[in-house]
């Protein structure tokens, strides 16, 4: 232990600790700007100096620890002007015209310079521009970027993609795409991992929210909207409501005042996934055995960019299933709008999705299913630009027929719930029986590598689940070189799954994403159905339209084909 | 009002003297990957800042540069940019009146020449990447990449061992290196910027010292592959070393009595003790390395015999042949030695007894040093180094130059030798030289022509030379490995082109070089040997670094090895280098400024931990 005394106050911490932990022990809060634990500890923004007694210069206290009787000062005059000053310059570099940014409200520079009661501006503004492609679904505006670095080392260290890069020297020196490349020609994923750690507003989402209301207000369309499992853990959080009382029901509440005309639930077409991944699962299994070569989970599109980027020779190991999220669009214009009776192409089909990749993934078939794709955060800002008060929302249903979700469907938006999910319907298909709902428990849980083996049909089955992009590539490397044999793996290239998407509601820090899980867990535990196929309406649409899973009709309407993925521009 | 007065420096003055030096060792701690555009730019800046303003090119020209750079810079420029910043900086070379203005476009001139990617990189792509992925100077510089600023970190603590354990993990020399590298890592060293280079040698040398007999890491399970080493050299060895720890078989074929190649044959034992050698050659053996001496490839056992008996080999023979001055009598007369001929029978424990003898070394290099200072050491009447440019032109340490003075060598400058005086039983008596006079740069440096004075007669008793070293590389040749001027061909991986398996480094790839280059080579080649067996073997090292301390950082002066009186050190073969104290040793690790973790360092680059 060592003994340090701060701001007069005299407290034991651990060695090893930094003089930022340890003063917000003591109860001191000091401002942080670049500072990202694990993850970016490089002091860039110089903006969380202290004045430690003895030295002449300031100590930034992010990345420096404690020593033995050491006196800080976390608000001396040196340590305040200093402060100060560093966040002036911040600010002559970016454009701060809040009013009309993403971020405003959300922003750490902002609150920031708020704090620091920053009023007046002593030098020039002069934020870098730099032309960026708009019609991309991820958007950098330079103008605002503050070279923090965050973005590079959540993509260097977190998702090992390495797509942002330093670029330029001194003055001049910046991010941008690495190697030179545009983002459109680099092997972004669109995980967006670097939107949802940009402190500003530099990285965003493209806003379509545009595209949805044009629909919304022609009459010759029928907007039909699909909300995925992940975004009922996460959307009212930034309204300042708790997970009691922001229930998927009151988001329905809240889209049908604005008035789009069905609001369904991807957890319906999450089930129907189930059903067909999990019969071809079945099915591929002798040949799985066979090769020693598993059958991957194709549900995020991150996770398929990255694969066919990085591991092309292992495109054909995916399953051919469409995501949750396609599959909706495919049954809403096919299955549904012979039940309304009207041509698919008066169909404009929604999603709300906790992902950016989303944006991407429905325009590689020319979006035929799914016409246009908003985030987690493009519904918030929906809903405050309808000036709908989420706190006084009621609940309502989800439209039928595709509006019932099982508990298997829920937990998709979750690190190892699809794996859970198809495994609890396999053990259905082959055995006639449902196995207990919480027999596949083991690859529940945030770590980002996880195993496990069930015995089905009478052999031992081999899983693996992994999330994040870096883990992934560490599982891939151990499949290619036989470290590791398994027959069925599930990858959310988002650590933790969707619950911690690109699309979702930012925080600066905190312990949402267990939260977000322990929502979707409890919905799961609490729903009556919890398995896929049970969900009454995904047995009514195999009986009224699709015939069985891996049906000819099911393969044209809710499988892709590996040709399909060479031909897509992904 | 008095007709003269006497100048003294005011305060103004002397401040601007003071930044001159402060901006002279900031240049000469430039760190790496800067970008040549953006500096040469904030160089016409301070350029046009020392203009009198008096003539149109220097005050209107470089003022124009310096804006078209800007745009360069700022993505704002064209081709036709370029085009007219070569224009204006040949118009201002042309005709700006003095050298304030024709240096300043001569600079221009050379950064357009040499740079021209960057350039194209800014008005193409308007983005450049100098930012280096090593930005620690001293890693960037070392060519086997040691974890400088960690082992200052554990010399600083104490903790001498763990300073040799994290050395080993890029350099399996660490006494070698702490007596005779050339420490290219002090070059840019950051400190530089408050008040000289940390002695980054002098701090292995107290590592050294004090860490006792540090035991190698485990080698990884048996791989199966037999590795050949040809050559028990600095090279050899280091590649012997990393091979052994991946678990490969490694064999080492030397032509010599003894193992260390030049640090044995080479250097003397007063710069580098053998005992101190064998430690590391000890150390490195322990790995379990199988040594044939006295073997000679090409005599003893064919290129072609080793390469059907293993896996893959590594030629790291060396550049032990000698070159010759090229006079008239060289090869005839008794009496001339080559340096390399005289080393190697010392290294080899024979002693030959200079007593009375008046000798001459030709040559300018360390080599020429080493046998000056040894030939006094074997009780020499005098001994004189004969150089035909000046001193200060010597590619020899500087603090070698020195030593050999101070031990009583003579050092004659600008003279060239001619001709070879002998008697009638061929014994030399002395060496004719032209005097020389030093005149204009070619290729980079001070060339000297022939002075208008009369041919001289050095009288003496033997001519040593030193002028440069060769490699013996017939059998390699005769194998058909490629041969271009008068070195082993190979690509920076090591591996040589249509020779699947062979690996090639060290001197007899780059001629005579540095020890740690030697070893850079070697660990290169052994990374690229393991990738060649189908191995990713990765070699790291388990020791943490201490933290780095954030205490303010007040100018202190550089503590610089003493060494022993040269009136004594002359009279013997023992080393002539003394250690830190540990007081001393303390205080110097302290000076390092930790750019593991302060600056780029932190981000990028601070620290890799494995290979």
């Amino acid at each position: 232990m060592v003994n340090v005394r701060i701001n007069g106050k005299d407290i034991q911490v651990e060695e090893g600790t930094t003089i930022l932990a340890a003063a917000r022990m003591a109860g001191f809060d000091i401002p942080t700007l670049c500072y990202l634990k694990e993850i970016n500890e490089i002091g860039a923004c110089r903006v969380c100096v202290v004045e430690v007694e003895g030295e002449d210069r300031c100590v930034i206290s992010c990345n420096n620890t404690v020593k033995e009787g050491m006196v800080v000062h976390t608000n001396s005059r040196k340590a305040r002007q200093t402060r100060k000053t560093n966040v002036k310059l911040i600010l002559s570099q970016h454009d701060y015209r809040c009013a009309s940014c993403v971020r405003s409200g959300n922003c750490t520079l902002q609150t920031v310079a708020n704090d620091l009661n920053i009023s007046d501006m002593p030098y020039d503004i002069q934020p870098e521009h730099y032309d960026f492609d708009k019609t991309f679904p991820m958007i950098r505006e330079s103008e605002k970027c503050i070279k923090c670095m965050r973005c590079v080392q959540v993509c260097d260290k977190v998702q090992k993609m390495h797509i942002w890069d330093v670029v330029n020297t001194g003055a001049r020196t910046t991010i941008n795409v690495s190697n030179g490349k545009k983002l459109t020609e680099s092997d972004c994923t669109l995980c967006g991992q670097c939107i949802t750690h940009c402190p500003v507003g530099a990285l965003r989402e493209r806003d379509d929210v545009g595209i949805a209301l044009d629909a919304l207000e022609n009459d010759d369309l029928i907007t039909v909207v699909q909300v995925a499992p992940a975004v009922r853990a996460a959307w009212g959080e930034n309204f300042g409501l708790s997970k009691e009382f922001a229930t998927a029901n009151r988001l329905v509440g809240g889209l049908k005042k604005i008035g789009f005309d069905y609001v369904f639930d991807t957890v319906f077409s999450a089930d129907l996934t189930i059903m067909e991944e999990g019969s071809e699962l079945l099915k591929r299994l002798p040949e799985i055995k066979a090769s020693k070569k598993p059958m991957f989970t194709s549900c995020c599109p991150g996770w398929v960019k990255f694969l066919k980027s990085q591991y092309p020779d292992m495109v054909t190991r995916l399953s051919t299933a469409k995501s949750p999220q396609q599959m909706f669009g495919a049954i809403t214009k096919s299955y549904y709008a012979e039940l309304l009776g009207v041509p698919p192409e008066k169909i404009f089909c929604i999603s709300i999705m906790p992902c950016v990749s989303k944006k991407d993934e429905c325009t590689w078939d020319g979006g035929k299913d799914v016409d246009v794709v908003l985030t987690t955060r493009e519904l918030q800002r929906l809903f405050r630009a309808y000036y709908i008060n989420p706190a006084a929302l009621d609940e309502v249903p989800f439209d039928a027929p595709l509006g019932a979700g099982t508990g298997a469907g829920v937990i998709f938006g979750v690190t190892g719930g699809v794996m859970e999910a198809a495994l609890r319907s396999a053990y259905y298909l082959v055995n006639n029986e449902n196995p207990q709902p919480d027999a596949f428990k083991a690859v529940r849980g945030m770590d980002g590598w996880k195993e496990a083996s069930f015995e089905l049909a009478g052999q031992e089955v081999k899983v693996a689940v992994a999330s994040g992009l870096s883990n992934t590539r560490k599982l891939i490397e151990a499949i290619r070189s036989g470290q590791v044999v398994y027959d069925f793996v599930e990858i959310m290239a988002c650590p933790g799954g969707c619950i911690n998407g690109g699309g979702q509601p930012i925080h600066e820090e905190g312990t949402h994403i267990q939260e977000r899980a322990n929502v979707l867990y409890g919905l799961d535990q609490h729903n009556n159905l919890r398995y896929s196929h049970e969900n009454p309406e995904i047995i009514q649409c195999y009986k009224d339209y699709l015939g069985q899973p891996l049906s000819h009709k099911s393969h044209e309407l809710l499988h892709v084909s590996y040709e399909a993925y060479e031909k897509y521009n992904i | 009002m008095s007709r003269l007065t006497i100048i003294t420096a005011d305060k103004k003055q002397l401040t601007m003297e003071s930044l001159y030096k402060d901006l002279e060792r900031r240049i000469a701690a430039s760190p790496p990957g800067l970008c040549p555009v953006d500096l040469t730019c904030s160089f016409i800046k301070m350029c046009l800042a020392q203009s009198c303003g008096k003539c149109v090119p220097c005050r209107i020209g470089l003022n124009q540069l310096s804006q078209m750079f800007d745009a360069v810079l700022n993505g704002d420029a064209t081709l036709e940019t370029i085009e007219i910043i070569r224009t204006t900086a040949e118009g201002i070379y042309a005709s700006a009146d003095c050298a304030i203005g024709y240096e300043a476009a001569r600079m221009v001139l050379k950064c357009l020449d040499g740079c021209m990617d960057d350039f194209l990189a800014h008005i193409n792509e308007h983005r450049c990447t100098c930012n280096s992925d090593q930005p620690v100077p001293c890693v960037n510089l070392c060519p086997a990449e040691v974890d400088i600023p960690g082992y200052i970190a554990l010399v600083k603590e104490k903790r001498y061992a763990d300073a040799i354990r994290l050395i080993r993990k890029d350099n399996p020399m660490p006494t070698v290196c702490a007596f005779i590298c050339e420490h290219p890592c002090e070059n840019r060293c950051k400190r530089t910027m408050i008040d000289d280079p940390v002695n980054i040698r002098g701090l292995k040398r107290m590592a050294v010292d004090n860490a006792g007999i540090v035991p190698i890491p485990e080698c990884a399970p048996k791989t199966g592959k037999k590795v050949a080493v040809l050559g028990g050299g600095p090279g050899g060895l280091s590649a012997a070393y990393y091979l052994s720890l991946m678990g490969h078989s490694v064999t080492i074929y030397e032509q010599r009595k003894k193992l260390g190649g030049m640090l044995h044959y080479g250097i003397p034992n007063y710069r580098l003790e053998r005992k101190r050698l064998d430690q590391d050659i000890e150390a490195i053996l322990s790995a379990g390395i199988e040594v044939h001496t006295e073997v000679s490839v090409g005599t003893d056992i064919s290129l072609k015999e080793i390469k059907e008996q293993f896996d893959a080999v590594y030629i790291s023979i060396g550049a032990h042949t000698d070159k010759k001055i090229g006079l008239e009598n060289e090869e005839v007369a008794n009496g001339v030695l080559s340096a390399v001929e005289m080393l190697r029978a010392i290294g080899d424990d024979e002693m030959p007894d200079y007593s009375g003898k008046k000798i001459l070394v030709v040559g300018g290099g360390n080599v020429a040093m080493d046998v000056a200072r040894s030939s006094m050491r074997l009780g020499a009447e005098s001994v004189n180094i004969i150089y035909r440019r000046r001193k200060a032109d010597m590619t020899a340490l500087h603090t070698e130059i020195e030593g050999a003075e101070a031990e009583g060598c003579g050092v004659v400058e600008l003279m060239a030798p001619k001709r070879i005086e002998m008697d009638e039983n061929n014994n030399v008596t002395g060496l004719w030289v032209q005097p020389q006079m030093i005149s204009t740069v070619k290729r980079g440096r001070p060339a000297p022509i022939n002075a208008s004075m009369e041919e001289q007669l050095i009288p003496c008793d033997k001519i040593i030379v030193a002028v440069g070293q060769g490699i013996e590389s017939r059998a390699f040749e005769e194998f058909g490995v490629k041969i271009t001027h008068g070195v082993i061909e190979a690509l920076d991986s090591s591996e040589i082109k249509d020779h699947k398996g062979i690996f090639a480094g060290g001197d007899c790839v780059t001629g005579p070089a540095t020890v740690i280059r030697a070893i850079a080579a070697g660990k290169v080649a052994a990374a690229n040997i393991d990738e060649y067996l189908g191995y990713n073997h990765e070699i790291t090292c388990d020791v943490e670094i201490p933290e780095a301390g954030f205490e303010d950082k007040v100018p202190c002066g550089r503590v610089e090895l003493l060494e022993r009186d040269a009136m004594e050190r002359k009279k013997d073969f023992e080393p002539v280098e003394l250690g830190m104290t540990c007081e001393e040793g303390c205080q110097e690790a302290s000076r390092c400024l930790r750019c593991d973790h302060y600056g780029f360092g932190v981000f990028r680059g601070g620290r890799i931990e494995k290979w």
